[in-house]
């Protein structure tokens, strides 16, 4: 079973949850940017979670299926088509052999995931499907997918599929502020900066990608200008360089940096980093750090409540 | 920076891959710190803390001490070598000079970062420092040998950079489908030995 790309759209890669224990060797995550959209399609079709998927960037691809395969789309709001046929996100379908899927452009959110049952056939790369652009290796051949590939496609089980419980989607997809903690060098910062970053709306800049997502507005000034000795940066942290604007460090981030960081969004919010496009607002709001654990349990709970059989 | 404090960090972080708790997701040491990357909801903050304090405490083991030393073949070739006589001009000593400079001191391998394999090296001699440049190249092939500021690297993969290219090694610095992914890791040693274009193409048509 394969398929065929006939526009790879803006950017297409193979993504599974990510590569984890090579942080010391300058291998960072990766990974899919919003997991749990990614997460949702792999389970709506009967794969374990971590099954290879692809993840389109606010232009959906155009792909041919060989074989009939169920599938599921999630991800941003975006007009999908299967033989013409509108085909919606949130829920397993079916395309038949020699089937055209054609995504079109996102109309909220930034990226939107295929699922398909058996999951793409990637030769894991230390431990991973996840493609890593810097890199050049893992998902296919290491880099976006182009017009004319083909991928594998594994076997799946013939499973019975679940459902979404209605209002899940909107209930992931909040205009809520995003969650951050204070960042490792919070004090370089003081209290006026902190709160400027927790009051002030940042508008994502077009230069943001899967390594960070550049945000422009309110300066943030730190209290003392020292030189910070580069050291090992997570996932997730929002550095501010010496333009004084801030940078939210994401799934293919460089794993080390040399700027301050004055907070970190909370584990439970990344997925909607994942969804932030370019022009887009976002605001912050604090919390605690056993509040942000809190918060991801809620979530993992969460997660295994919206299907029904 | 202080090279016990450095020190210090490399001790955790190999004790702490020793234990090899699955609930630590990845660990990254640095040249004073170390970021511990663990899944929240399997290991809670007071545990990670008490496990790392216990492990901070221990002795440096003398197992695992014993730095390894890599030796990487470096062609300083004028076409791998774009901004070879420009570190000469700035250092006032001929371009021959900066190789033997460079080939003659050994390294340390503070930490990789930056990309897949790119391992940030100390020991660079104090004639030999200069600036990055002032534009970054958009395209570094992969095998780059650089310098910059006070340290020196090789470009792993082919990437953009900024660091002032003296040579090229024909080794393949980083190759993902080997069991050791990185030619270089936090702690070894380094150090480059000449060669000349032949036995540069020689190898790379091996």
């Amino acid at each position: 079973m394969a398929i065929r790309v006939q526009d790879p759209g803006l950017l297409t890669t193979v993504q599974d949850l990510g590569r984890y224990g090579y942080s010391h060797l300058g291998i960072s995550p990766g990974g899919a940017a919003d997991s749990l959209a990614m997460r949702i399609a792999n389970l709506l079709v009967g794969n374990p979670e971590n099954a290879a998927t692809l993840e389109m960037t606010l232009a959906g691809a155009t792909l041919e299926f060989d074989e009939e395969s169920i599938v599921a789309l999630s991800g941003g709001e975006c007009h999908c088509r299967i033989n013409g046929d509108t085909a919606p996100l949130w829920q397993a379908m079916r395309v038949p052999a020699r089937g055209i899927l054609t995504c079109g452009a996102m109309k909220t959110g930034a990226r939107l995931y295929l699922g398909i049952q058996g999951g793409l056939d990637v030769q894991p790369i230390m431990g991973s499907a996840s493609t890593n652009m810097a890199g050049h290796f893992g998902g296919f051949e290491g880099r976006g997918l182009r017009k004319g590939d083909l991928l594998g496609v594994r076997k799946g089980p013939n499973s019975r599929l679940p459902t979404l419980n209605p209002g899940t989607v909107e209930a992931l997809y909040s205009r809520e502020p995003l969650r951050v903690t204070r960042g490792a060098q919070h004090d370089w910062f003081g209290l006026e900066a902190f709160g400027k970053l927790l009051s002030c709306p940042y508008t994502v800049s077009e230069q943001s990608n899967r390594s960070g997502l550049r945000l422009k507005g309110e300066p943030i000034s730190p209290r003392v200008r020292s030189q910070l000795l580069t050291e090992g940066v997570s996932h997730g942290a929002i550095q501010v360089p010496q333009d004084e604007q801030p940078i939210i460090l994401f799934v293919d981030q460089q794993t080390t940096g040399g700027y301050p960081k004055i907070a970190n969004v909370i584990a439970a919010d990344l997925y909607r980093v994942g969804q932030l496009r370019p022009r887009e607002q976002v605001r912050f709001i604090e919390v605690a750090i056993p509040q942000a654990i809190d918060l991801l349990r809620e979530q993992e709970e969460w997660l295994k409540q919206i299907f029904q059989c | 920076m202080s090279l016990d404090n450095h020190e210090r960090v490399m001790s955790l972080f190999r004790a702490l891959q020793r234990v090899n708790d699955l609930r630590i997701r990845n660990l990254h040491p640095a040249y004073a710190s170390i970021l511990i990357d663990f899944d929240p909801l399997r290991l809670s903050h007071e545990e990670a803390t008490s496990l790392i304090e216990n492990l901070a405490g221990e002795e440096p083991s003398q197992c695992g001490r014993a730095a390894n030393t890599v030796t990487i073949p470096v062609c300083y070739d004028v076409e791998f070598a774009p901004d070879l006589q420009e570190v000469a001009n700035h250092a006032k000593i001929p371009a021959r000079e900066v190789i033997w400079l460079h080939s003659s001191a050994t390294y340390h391998v503070h930490f990789l970062g930056f990309t897949p394999g790119f391992a940030y090296l100390g020991g660079l001699p104090e004639t030999l420092h200069a600036p990055r440049l002032a534009t970054p190249r958009k395209h570094v092939p992969a095998g780059s040998v650089a310098i910059a500021g006070t340290q020196a690297g090789i470009y792993p993969v082919d990437s953009p950079g900024g660091w002032r290219l003296i040579g090229r090694t024909p080794v393949r610095i980083f190759d993902p489908d080997a069991t050791q992914p990185t030619l270089l890791k936090p702690g070894d040693l380094v150090e480059f030995r000449e060669i000349d274009r032949a036995t540069f193409d020689a190898t790379v048509n091996r």
